[in-house]
């Protein structure tokens, strides 16, 4: 997809905010795993439900990758966090996220029948917050806005640059 | 982008425009750092807030696991260890020494558990006997001993490996310099004694004693004997209690007046059903591979039967049931803290209202021990069809404490001490002001729901600076520790003793219907 988009004013404000806030969400979900020294993924893959249980029941009896699930998953939190406030590489940061969103979603989706010992902090039936953030991620890949603001503009630049002197 | 490309193709706005283009993409900036200044307000708060905590509740200083030490003492001098017994516990206690039966051996390797053992501190001791009145479980240990694998890069001693038919044969034995009994529970004071005598040391599974005339003689065989005696509950070597020891000491919980333990189970394992293997299969042995007249010792005849053997627990001749199986570990854990002793009075009622086979022991109990000069109740409450797991809670004035394999502390709402931290909102009853969890964010490979209820007392494993470790292996490295350096070890003969008369009292109230009281100066119940 090219970075062809023309935005309103209001167009463009929104989907730099909504970038910033979904950020901000995720650079502070990383940071504050990488504060707790004794976090980790166990207790919300050993919740893990439906159709990614068993590949959670195996991340979780394997200590070796346990451990590299926890690193990837807080240091993939502050990488996508900081990509989308900064607006570098974000469309990939945009991208993973969502996918990383789909997975958590995916490990405890609220569908009818599946029960969860610990209580969510809304009322879903099979969207959860979870799930709108990682379509509102999608959606911020499909409109990209960091080549305006963002430090991907640099980069845009460069490759426009580039492209012109050829 | 195009809306740029046309503003940078006016020349003379250039720097203007240059300028507006590089703020913008620049945005993000003071995103982050306003980010970033949260998060440091965050953290402070956070910070200042836990340090007033720790401050106004006096808990500063109360250290997180304790580090792992290595024996002190010279550990040239080898200790040849002669097992009593060698069933199911058994194979976890030589485990706990630095010996793993080859099926062990491959289990661990297969759970990846067995780099981890492979750390355990090498003790520097030889299985060099085995007495089992069943052929298979001798074999099995044999096995266990003669194996080679050993921790802490240790070496195989060489020695021999003898069986012995019968325990006196071992006792008599110079080569054998240390045993350890993980017989049925009859056998465990006359073989402590006759131990005693022999000048051996003893590790001897709980509970030590069953019948009242045993309480002084294994006693005075003990002391007299000079040997050291470590009794089987390893509850101490968890790397929480320590800690909850501080808290009792700077009276946190302010003035404890009741102390609650419980049981809960509802398995036929948890139950004592034990016959059966997993495909519902009698187990083996018979009268041709099982010295019965020696298991049954010097308790009445009767004919072999399997469901004695391997359900012993369920029947008054071998075993006190829940009070000498699992009240034991209760009480063990609450006398280290509280150093409560012998109490003044006993009530226990129950009944057997489940497991309706040819059982003796209640599966339903309720034992209430008074001991008002510590000015405190406690008691135990066991029920074994139903899993609700109660904990062991120490009720104080001021906060209550709930210790299993980690600790929590809750505020009393009513409490003196805390009134003004509970106004100001610093600290709330609805939920813990005190947390300490070596485990947190491990995972254990506990796969039963007996040793599951094992691992939710603190008598599994321990997390010593993050590593896994045994808190049977601590327990035991004490005592042979004990033994090279002759210190008394913490589940020493005093404590033994303590809890023999007590369990004793719990016994005789729930067989003759009625209160019981401990005689301190005939040392007797009456």
């Amino acid at each position: 997809m090219k970075n062809t988009q023309t935005y309103s004013g209001i167009q463009l404000t929104t989907l730099v905010l909504l970038r910033f806030l979904i950020g901000w969400h995720l650079l502070y979900e990383g940071l504050s795993k990488l504060l707790d020294p004794n976090w980790s993924s166990v207790g919300f893959l050993k919740e893990s439900r439906w159709i990614l249980s068993g590949f959670s029941e195996w991340i979780v009896s394997n200590s070796g990758v346990l451990n590299v699930v926890d690193f990837l998953n807080t240091w993939g939190l502050i990488a996508i966090g900081i990509g989308l406030i900064l607006g570098i590489f974000a469309r990939t940061a945009a991208i993973a996220g969502s996918m990383l969103l789909l997975i958590y979603f995916l490990n405890n989706p609220p569908l009818i029948g599946l029960e969860y010992s610990v209580p969510t902090e809304g009322n879903y039936l099979v969207v959860s917050k979870t799930l709108i953030e990682s379509v509102a991620l999608f959606a911020l890949a499909i409109f990209p806005t960091s080549s305006i603001f963002g430090l991907d503009m640099f980069i845009h630049c460069k490759k426009t640059k580039d492209h012109d002197s050829k | 982008m195009t809306q740029n490309k046309e503003e940078m193709n006016k020349g003379e706005k250039r720097p203007a425009v240059q300028r507006r283009t590089l703020l913008k993409a620049l945005a993000g900036i003071p995103v982050l750092g306003i980010f970033g200044y949260e998060i440091f307000r965050k953290r402070s708060y956070d910070i200042a807030k836990k340090n007033r905590v720790i401050d106004e509740l006096g808990i500063k200083d109360i250290k997180a696991p304790a580090v792992l030490k290595s024996s002190s003492q010279n550990k040239n001098d080898l200790i040849r260890i002669g097992m009593i017994g060698f069933g199911g516990r058994a194979r976890a206690l030589s485990s706990a020494l630095g010996f793993l039966h080859p099926l062990d051996e491959k289990n661990k390797r297969e759970s990846g558990s067995l780099e981890n053992w492979l750390q355990q501190d090498n003790l520097n001791v030889a299985i060099t006997g085995i007495c089992d009145v069943f052929d298979l479980h001798a074999e099995n240990g044999l096995a266990t001993a003669r194996n080679e694998i050993r921790p802490g890069n240790g070496s195989r001693a060489d020695l021999p490996v003898k069986r012995y038919l019968h325990y006196q044969e071992m006792l008599d034995d110079k080569d054998i310099d240390a045993v350890m009994i993980a017989t049925p529970d009859h056998h465990h004071a006359p073989i402590t004694i006759a131990a005693a005598k022999a000048g051996k040391h003893v590790y001897c599974e709980k509970s030590p004693l069953q019948r009242e005339n045993e309480l002084m003689e294994l006693y005075n065989a003990v002391k007299d004997n000079n040997i050291t005696y470590q009794l089987g509950h390893q509850v101490t070597k968890n790397s929480v209690f320590p800690q909850a020891k501080e808290i009792v000491k700077r009276n946190i919980l302010g003035k404890i007046t009741l102390v609650e333990t419980t049981t809960n189970r509802n398995t036929a394992n948890g139950a004592w059903i034990r016959h059966l293997d997993a495909n519902g299969n009698l187990k083996p042995g018979n009268e041709k591979t099982i010295d019965w007249e020696q298991w049954l010792g010097n308790r009445p005849k009767v004919p072999f039967s399997v469901d004695r053997y391997y359900n012993w627990t369920k029947w008054f001749d071998y075993d006190m049931g829940m009070i000498g199986q699992l009240f034991t570990h209760e009480y063990d854990a609450v006398n280290q803290l509280l150093r409560i002793g012998i109490p003044k009075t006993v009530s226990s009622s129950g009944g057997i209202y489940y497991w309706k086979d040819n059982r003796e022991m209640p599966d339903s109990l309720h034992c209430v021990f008074e001991y008002p000069n510590h000015d405190m109740t406690l008691i135990y409450s066991a029920n074994l069809a139903n899993s609700n797991s109660r904990g062991r809670v120490f009720m104080g004035h001021d906060a209550t404490m709930r210790l299993g394999n980690d600790i929590s502390i809750t505020p009393d709402r009513n409490s003196s001490r805390y009134e003004k931290q509970l106004k100001e909102g610093l600290i709330d009853p609805s939920e813990p002001m005190i947390t300490m969890n070596p485990n947190s964010g491990k995972v254990d490979a506990v796969t039963s729901a007996t040793e599951k209820y094992y691992a939710s007392r603190g008598l599994t494993n321990t997390y010593i600076n993050g590593k896994q470790v045994d808190v049977t292996h601590l327990h035991v490295k004490e005592w042979v520790d004990c033994i090279r350096s002759g210190e008394m070890p913490t589940a020493n003969i005093d404590r033994a003793f303590e809890e023999g008369a007590t369990i004793l009292m719990a016994q005789k109230s729930y067989l003759e219907k009625r209160q019981v009281e401990w005689d301190p100066v005939n040392k007797k119940i009456i």
